[in-house]
């Protein structure tokens, strides 16, 4: 059997040569075209609102303010399903790779167009209504569930003016409006009359509304810190570089990272935590009866998640968008007189500061991607447990810790400082450990890295 | 559940040290080559040359050496060979098979049909991947066109059969995935009497009825 295999490929014809650089091509124009054509509007029109072109009259100015706020809105939007899709297919790679296995390599270059074939499949669906089904309560739970997660974008940050409103209450806006996933699940539950669907909508709901606690309480750790629940504002507050983010100036604020973080895990159903749509006891939970469109939001929303929660992680805790060495100042110089178009150097300040936010995000999400692939589905009884009984607790530690600390913080600024050095130190070595214990994993085979045949 | 506090800083310790581990692990399977050999696209060789040379696969029939006996079709235990045989109209010594249809969807590759034959015009190959959006395209037709029966000399000691595959091959290597399958007639208006014994040759029977069976030198088929 090992000898003929090991005979070379055949040539392939330039027919197939033409064909294959055809489909690369195709899909890099989509997978760099795409988002690249979105982060650029973005860039665009976020900073619209503080643009007054000289000459205009009021209702001229409004009314460009007011398109452009429209157009961004779509844009916004547009973004999310699109990084859902392409969080589909990233996770779809690792998780084979992880598997020993290729995965999805049909569509496109490296299988990138999948995303975009299922959900023109879903789209084609027939779209279904239970018989015994509440009609109008089940054709409004997808709503909710997609409303919930576009609202977000209203507050989550790109980079340093690159917002569509930094809302004095952004924090909590975000806690508010993603409780409305919660309400359109416990509606798909409840309105499908199935008993799956009502089990998923229900383990939703109690694990939902448990993790708003541990989040909630975690969440605000950065806000003692910051004093403020505006977004904008908390990453104002800290610093560029790892020593001077908020995970790491402060060690409660590091439990409360982890603390916030797997309570974000728990409230988009991911795993560990997704026994809502647990398929071995439930098929899909609230979303079985489910088919086409309606099926492909509740889709959309649960892997354009994954964006949304790593930036607000990377909003509170890992410093945001600040690009080491540029200081705010930096930016008022760049900006010139106010409501003038901005000059060059500010655009291309932007477009930095918001790679390192899409940077610091997407490390994010293959953190969450890699959890899913590692750990298994715990138990109902295990989730409540370790929300109620390890979490909470932890979180108020945190909380009332983080009270003492600002208060050390105040009398000896250097607390903060050295702290920050401290747990950096430790991360480096934490890191070199782990990636030494992955090498002698990958070694105690006999086997080695190799990255190639994606 | 934790009781006191050592049990419970040991199930923090114990979830720390297990993510800590279990995380290294999956890192360490994303740094490998994939096991899996990518079929059929990278596989150095078709995968059906790589198999046993005994491997049951779709059957052959070499029509060069056929003798039209039927003891393949009578061997068949779930008849999914017809065979039907028809006097030469130029020549009334001469038999010809009119049709040989293998019902390959149906077969159950026992290989009983391959033991009696007498020249082994009918053998297994290795072929095995004929995917196709029309399941009548996996009724193999070996007689599309009429061809004479085999007369075996008395004195033969072999039988002159071309390698194994070599018909076969070129037959599906030729075939789009999505061919449309051969056209059968509708099953003969035959009495009452013929009941299920003549109905019962589904799939491939279907063509018992086929384009040469209007022929008017059609021999009797009815075997006891």
């Amino acid at each position: 059997m090992s000898q003929p295999l090991a005979q070379p490929l055949a040539e392939p014809s330039p027919a197939s040569k033409r064909r294959a650089r055809g489909v690369l091509g195709l899909t890099l124009a989509v997978g760099v075209g795409l988002p690249g054509a979105l982060f650029g509007l973005i860039v665009a029109l976020s900073p619209l609102r503080t643009i007054v072109p000289a000459g205009w009259s009021d209702g001229e100015v409004f009314l460009l303010h007011a398109v452009g706020l429209v157009v961004l809105a779509v844009v916004l939007v547009t973004f999310g399903a699109v990084i859902s899709g392409m969080s589909v297919w990233w996770e779809m790679r690792v998780s084979s790779r992880m598997q020993s296995r290729v995965g999805y390599n049909r569509v496109g270059a490296g299988g990138f167009l999948q995303w975009i074939a299922d959900a023109v499949k879903l789209l084609l669906k027939e779209d279904l209504v239970p018989a015994e089904a509440d009609g109008v309560l089940f054709r409004a739970a997808p709503y909710f569930v997609i409303v919930g997660f576009a609202l977000t974008f209203v507050v989550l940050p790109f980079g340093q003016s690159l917002i569509a409103a930094d809302l004095d209450v952004g924090l909590f806006y975000v806690l508010s409006v993603t409780a409305l996933v919660v309400v359109g699940i416990l509606l798909a539950g409840w309105s499908s009359n199935s008993k799956w669907s009502l089990f998923g909508g229900m383990r939703s709901a109690a694990q939902v509304i448990s993790y708003e606690i541990p989040a909630g309480l975690a969440a605000m750790v950065p806000v003692l810190m910051a004093g403020s629940l505006s977004m904008q504002t908390i990453i104002q507050r800290q610093g560029a570089w790892p020593w001077q983010w908020n995970a790491l100036t402060n060690p409660f604020a590091l439990v409360a990272f982890f603390v916030f973080f797997i309570a974000q895990l728990a409230e988009g159903n991911r795993t560990p935590f997704d026994l809502p749509e647990a398929e071995s006891e439930l098929v899909a939970g609230y979303l079985s009866e489910y088919s086409s469109f309606r099926f492909a939001i509740y889709f959309l929303v649960e892997w354009g998640n994954l964006w949304v929660m790593s930036a607000v992680a990377v909003t509170l805790f890992l410093g945001g968008w600040q690009v080491p060495g540029v200081g705010l100042d930096v930016y008022e110089a760049a900006r010139g007189a106010a409501g003038s178009i901005p000059g060059l150097g500010w655009w291309g300040l932007q477009v930095l500061s918001m790679l390192v936010f899409v940077a610091k995000t997407l490390f994010l999400v293959n953190v969450i991607i890699w959890i899913r692939w590692t750990l298994p589905r715990i138990r109902v009884d295990q989730m409540m447990s370790l929300c109620w009984k390890y979490l909470v607790p932890f979180a108020f530690v945190c909380f009332v810790g983080t009270l003492f600390w600002q208060l050390l913080v105040t009398a000896r600024p250097w607390a903060a400082l050295a702290t920050g050095v401290a747990l950096t130190g430790a991360g480096l070595v934490a890191t070199f450990f782990f990636l030494r214990l992955t090498l002698r994993n990958v070694s105690a085979v006999g086997d080695r890295v190799d990255l190639t045949n994606w | 559940m934790a009781q006191n506090v050592r049990a419970y800083a040991a199930a923090v310790g114990t979830t720390v040290r297990s993510i800590w581990h279990g995380m290294s692990v999956t890192l360490s399977y994303l740094l490998r080559r994939p096991v899996t050999i990518q079929y059929p696209d990278r596989t150095p060789l078709p995968v059906r040359d790589t198999l046993p040379s005994r491997y049951r696969g779709f059957l052959e029939v070499d029509a060069a050496i056929c003798t039209g006996c039927q003891a393949c079709e009578r061997a068949c235990p779930i008849n999914c060979i017809a065979i039907t045989l028809e006097k030469d109209p130029t020549n009334p010594k001469q038999r010809l098979v009119t049709q040989f249809d293998i019902d390959e969807a149906k077969c159950m590759y026992c290989g009983l049909c391959v033991e009696p034959c007498p020249t082994g015009s009918i053998q297994h190959t290795r072929e095995f991947e004929a995917s196709s959006a029309d399941l009548r395209t996996l009724t193999f037709r070996w007689a599309e066109e009429p061809f004479p029966v085999y007369k075996v000399a008395k004195d033969a000691t072999y039988y002159p059969r071309v390698p194994l595959g070599s018909i076969l091959r070129p037959m599906l290597e030729a075939r789009r995935w999505d061919a449309r399958g051969p056209e059968f007639l509708p099953p003969a208006e035959t009495p009452a009497s013929a009941g299920p014994a003549g109905g019962g040759r589904a799939g491939a029977s279907r063509g018992t009825g086929g384009p040469a069976s209007s022929a008017p030198q059609q021999e009797s088929e009815k075997k006891p």
